[in-house]
């Protein structure tokens, strides 16, 4: 683009990006939501890739997880409830040399934004979209969301949520043109870090399902999976994420899933009696919709003449 | 030429009557699929070329695959011709050739054809085989014969079965060839303009319908007696003609803006499928997005990160725009919306022309989010505007919504070429790095402008937010800071006013009456007032290209005035309707601005028929409020 940053910073190039230079407002959070976590890793991620904080764009909706990007010292967009991915999408095709990364919650994804998520998936455009699922609706104090456990009560339905919950990553795998779908917990930071590395690096539109505690809404859901790592399955293959070497004992549950595969894929998400952790599916080779936008390297003269060309034709 | 020579013999030894006339309006209908639009749009490109001025507009059946014979299927072009510049559709039709007489039927059910209007129609369906079409023939003649046209039979299937097999799909060349003759249209321009209509085809279709041309031409010389005569006054060098769609798409391109994302919608669509066939050269996109608000998200966050984008629609679009519409004014990041106005509300009149948008427009957002609101009057300007539209969102970090309607949109017109400058294209936004502490939002004190800070930009790292902020984008909700941000945000426009010149008066600076009008009606009311000050009525009219912020010295203009009325598309009461009262009034949507923004009483005439206004039916409304109020 005319306005690479690579000619107009001043940066230095050797210049080494440490946590502190990541940080931004102080995250005022309540203690103990998972969205701390979350954040913690993400700006572990971009010291461990470097990327320059100029360069990065975090990309949110409206809800407590969508005031992440304020607590980084990135560029930051936190615009409209349910909207988060066209306007990343807008950035992105527009910039495509810009980091883009996506803090939506659960409502604002699979529901206010249900279509976006659904889209955007197919776009494929080259990003990472984080769904926050706190299994609630957090900002607004603890209505139902499409993801609410089925009989689970809110302030909405104080006799308990009607619906079976709403399955995100089966939901997702359904979706032609997937190319990144992954799961992980807030409360396994080594795993956290693990998925989203590998959702940066990963060539297209990187969908990961942050599975989250709320403290004081939904303190109960994931109480168990906590405490008890047998509940968890680890899904393991090195084309997706390994499991971390820190990890290895105390998950025990280890399940080799090649993430080329689909329908496995489709199995393991289906199946919701367990919990399964990493990487479903993931293929490089689906096209990505960036890929349409060419940049021909125009002056302004030679717009002019094009055009003059183009109107030619309705010359009377 | 030999037909052009025993034309000439014939005028000369008097069997055809020539008719003079400084406009005419023509009409070309048929069943949809059967050519007709490319027939009258050809009529009028050469019409165009041969230095006559030319309004061409669709006629659109409703459904896009209406049943045969229907009235309401009638589908073809309007084209109104005349010695000078024509500014708008004009009122009846002079001329009108038919494939069927049940889409003839249509047009004058409209109220569409001139009294002494020339008709002619396919004579085919009153010997088909089908008893139920000839009785449909019978009924159809008998209610048009009550009405005093004249109505010639012409046997277009059966001429042109000695060229092609199937006739339907050869009417249409056969009935330009009438036109031809009657007009006296140069017929080598006309053989180039198809051959340029078919360039796509097979060559043999190009020479069928040169044959079929040739065909009509002939009858036509055989059988008619009356020519019409609209001499060429104009010079057509250094002249385009296309359509207000197609003018914003290649004012979007001459404005060096990249991104258009849309969501389909008539009669908005059009400009996207001008910009797909062209925009990729320009490395410009067009991202057809999931929905409306998807489009004006990916417009956003394109528009955030560099060049402003902008997004396409028409009144059900814009109404899912609004919550992103009102980010954009919050967090002021510029953005241009082109809103193609229809029928409505909801679904309403999808290819119909309104002016019904323009509070919407103004007031959609929740909240005070003050905004620039444009309005192209003509088809040049839809050009022009998307680039004063790029400058100004970008110079004031604003949301600026140009409205045009489905007039402009599918009218075409020969208008100047405009010389196009390399300064439009815009030089690549400041990306310098931005030095410490300077706040996002830097507003000028006085101006309430500020710098952007554009992702890639070192140093300017910050969270941009729809939520109340200070001028570090902070979120805050302290009372003072929002009075403050609101006031910054207000004050753009009072500056953006300061800049504006006065609108024109056109005719006298002062007198009985000032018919004020908005956007597509310009040409219409111009005209009607023209016909009135040659009968000595001492009317002028006012034109708006802004309605936010407005351009000023309205007051003063006003008050040079006995009466001032807004003449518009969109739904008016009228005083002499139950229950309306002048307190109850709902008056036209300009007519509510104009009162609020200068006390003055400004009165309204305004029209949903679903058409473009008559000139005609304006010049009726001013003469009967000169006489009714203003000179008493
Ligand atoms: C258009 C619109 N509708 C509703 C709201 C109110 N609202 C704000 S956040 C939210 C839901 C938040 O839940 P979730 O997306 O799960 O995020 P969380 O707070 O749990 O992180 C709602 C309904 C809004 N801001 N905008
Ligand atoms: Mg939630």
């Amino acid at each position: 683009m005319s306005h690479s940053c690579s000619l107009l910073a001043p940066v230095d190039e050797d210049q080494e990006f440490h946590l502190d230079d990541y940080e931004g407002a102080r995250a005022r959070w309540c203690p103990g939501c998972g969205d701390h976590s979350v954040l913690t890793a993400a700006q572990r991620l971009l010291v461990d890739e470097q990327l320059k904080p100029e360069e990065t764009v975090f990309v949110s909706g409206i809800g407590c997880s969508s005031r992440f990007p304020h607590y980084m010292k990135t560029y930051g967009f936190h615009g409209l409830h349910g909207r988060a991915l066209p306007v990343a999408t807008g950035i992105k095709l527009h910039r495509p040399d810009l980091n883009v990364f996506v803090v939506m919650g659960d409502g604002d994804c699979v529901s206010i934004g249900a279509g976006h998520w659904v889209h955007a998936t197919r776009y494929n455009v080259d990003m990472v979209a984080m769904m926050l699922d706190n299994n609630i609706y957090g900002l607004t104090k603890m209505q139902t969301s499409p993801t609410t456990p089925q009989g689970y009560k809110s302030n909405t339905q104080p006799q308990g949520s009607w619906l079976p919950a709403l399955n995100p990553i089966e939901a997702t795998l359904g979706i032609t043109n997937a190319s990144f779908v992954a799961q992980t917990a807030e409360w396994i930071p080594a795993h956290l870090f693990a998925t989203l590395q590998a959702a940066y690096r990963h060539n297209g539109f990187a969908f990961v399902r942050v599975l989250q505690r709320c403290p004081v809404f939904t303190a109960d859901i994931y109480m168990d999976a906590v405490r008890n790592p047998e509940m968890i399955d680890m899904l393991d293959h090195p084309d997706g994420v390994p499991v971390p070497e820190s990890l290895r004992q105390i998950y025990p549950n280890h399940l080799r899933h090649d993430p080329l595969n689909l329908s496995a894929a489709r199995d393991l998400a289906a199946d919701t009696s367990r919990i399964r952790l990493g990487v479903f599916f993931r293929d490089e080779g689906l096209p990505r919709y960036e890929e349409t936008r060419h940049l021909p390297a125009h002056t302004a003269d030679d717009k002019i003449r094009i055009l003059n060309e183009e109107l030619d034709q309705y010359a009377v | 030429m030999a037909e052009d020579t025993a034309v000439k013999t014939r005028e000369q030894t008097g069997r055809a009557q020539v008719i003079r006339s400084t406009q005419c309006t023509v009409e070309v209908v048929s069943d949809s699929g059967e050519g007709a639009q490319k027939c009258g749009q050809t009529f009028g490109a050469v019409s165009a070329k041969m230095g006559n001025g030319v309004w061409t507009v669709e006629i659109i059946p409703a459904e896009i695959q209406p049943p045969p014979r229907s009235p309401a299927g009638a589908s073809g072009n309007r084209i109104r011709i005349g010695e000078r510049v024509v500014t708008n559709w004009g009122d009846r039709t002079n001329v009108c050739i038919a494939f069927n007489e049940q889409v003839l039927l249509a047009r004058h059910r409209l109220d569409a054809i001139e009294d002494d209007a020339i008709l002619l129609v396919e004579n085919m369906w009153a010997t088909h085989s089908d008893e139920d079409i000839r009785a449909e023939w019978t009924a159809a003649m008998e209610e048009l014969g009550g009405a005093g046209y004249r109505i010639i039979e012409v046997p277009m299937e059966q001429e042109c079965l000695t060229v092609v097999d199937n006739a339907r799909k050869g009417k249409n060349m056969f009935a330009l060839g009438i036109l031809c003759w009657m007009f006296d249209r140069d017929m080598d321009l006309t053989r180039e303009q198809i051959a340029h209509a078919f360039r796509k085809k097979a060559a043999e279709i190009t020479e069928r319908n040169h044959q079929l041309l040739e065909l009509g031409y002939a009858w036509a010389d055989e059988n008619l007696d009356v020519r019409i005569d609209v001499r060429p006054g104009l010079s057509a060098e250094n002249t385009l003609v296309m359509n207000g769609n197609q003018a914003a798409a290649f004012g979007a391109v001459a404005a060096g803006m990249e991104m258009a994302a849309m969501y389909p919608i008539t009669p908005a669509t059009s400009v996207s499928h001008q910009l797909g066939e062209i925009f990729y050269k320009f490395g410009g996109i067009v991202h057809q997005a999931e929905d409306e608000i998807a489009a004006v998200g990916v417009a956003i966050g394109a528009s955030y990160s560099g060049k402003v984008a902008f997004t396409i629609t028409s009144g059900p679009g814009l109404a899912l725009k609004t919550e992103f519409l009102g980010l954009s004014v919050m967090a002021e990041i510029p953005l241009v919306v082109v809103d193609v106005q229809r029928g409505g509300p909801s679904t309403g009149l999808p290819t119909k022309v309104e002016q019904s948008d323009l509070l919407a427009a103004l007031f959609g957002q929740p909240g005070d989010a003050p905004h620039v609101v444009m309005a192209p009057a003509t088809i040049e300007e839809c050009f022009h505007a998307m680039i004063t539209a790029r400058r100004i969102a970008e110079t004031f970090r604003t949301l600026v919504v140009v409205m045009t309607d489905a007039n402009l949109a599918t009218g075409v017109q020969p208008f100047p070429r405009p010389t196009l400058d390399p300064a439009w294209q815009g030089s690549a936004p400041d990306m310098s790095a931005i030095p410490e502490g300077k706040p996002p939002y830097d507003w000028d004190e006085a101006t309430g402008l500020s710098r952007r800070f554009i992702p890639g930009t070192p140093g300017g790292m910050h969270t941009l937010t729809g939520l109340a902020h200070d001028g570090n984008s902070r979120v805050a909700y302290a009372s003072a800071i929002n009075q403050k941000s609101s006031e910054m945000r207000s004050r753009k426009m009072a500056v953006l006013q300061s800049t504006l010149r006065p609108p024109e008066v056109y005719g006298a600076e002062s007198g009985d009456l000032l018919v004020v009008g908005w956007g597509s009606t310009k040409g219409a009311i111009e005209e009607a007032v023209d016909r009135a000050r040659a009968e000595g009525v001492s009317v002028s009219s006012l034109h708006l290209r802004f309605l936010s912020p407005m351009e000023p010295g309205l007051k003063a203009i006003f008050s040079r005035f006995k009466k001032v009325m807004t003449v518009e598309i969109n739904y008016s009461d009228e005083l002499d309707m139950p229950y309306i009262t002048e307190e109850n009034r709902r008056r036209g949507q300009l007519a509510w601005l104009l009162r609020a923004q200068t006390l003055v009483d400004v009165d309204c005439w305004t029209r949903v028929l679903g058409e473009p206004l008559r000139p005609g039916a304006i010049h009726d409304v001013i003469r009967s409020n000169v006489s009714k109020g203003g000179a008493a």
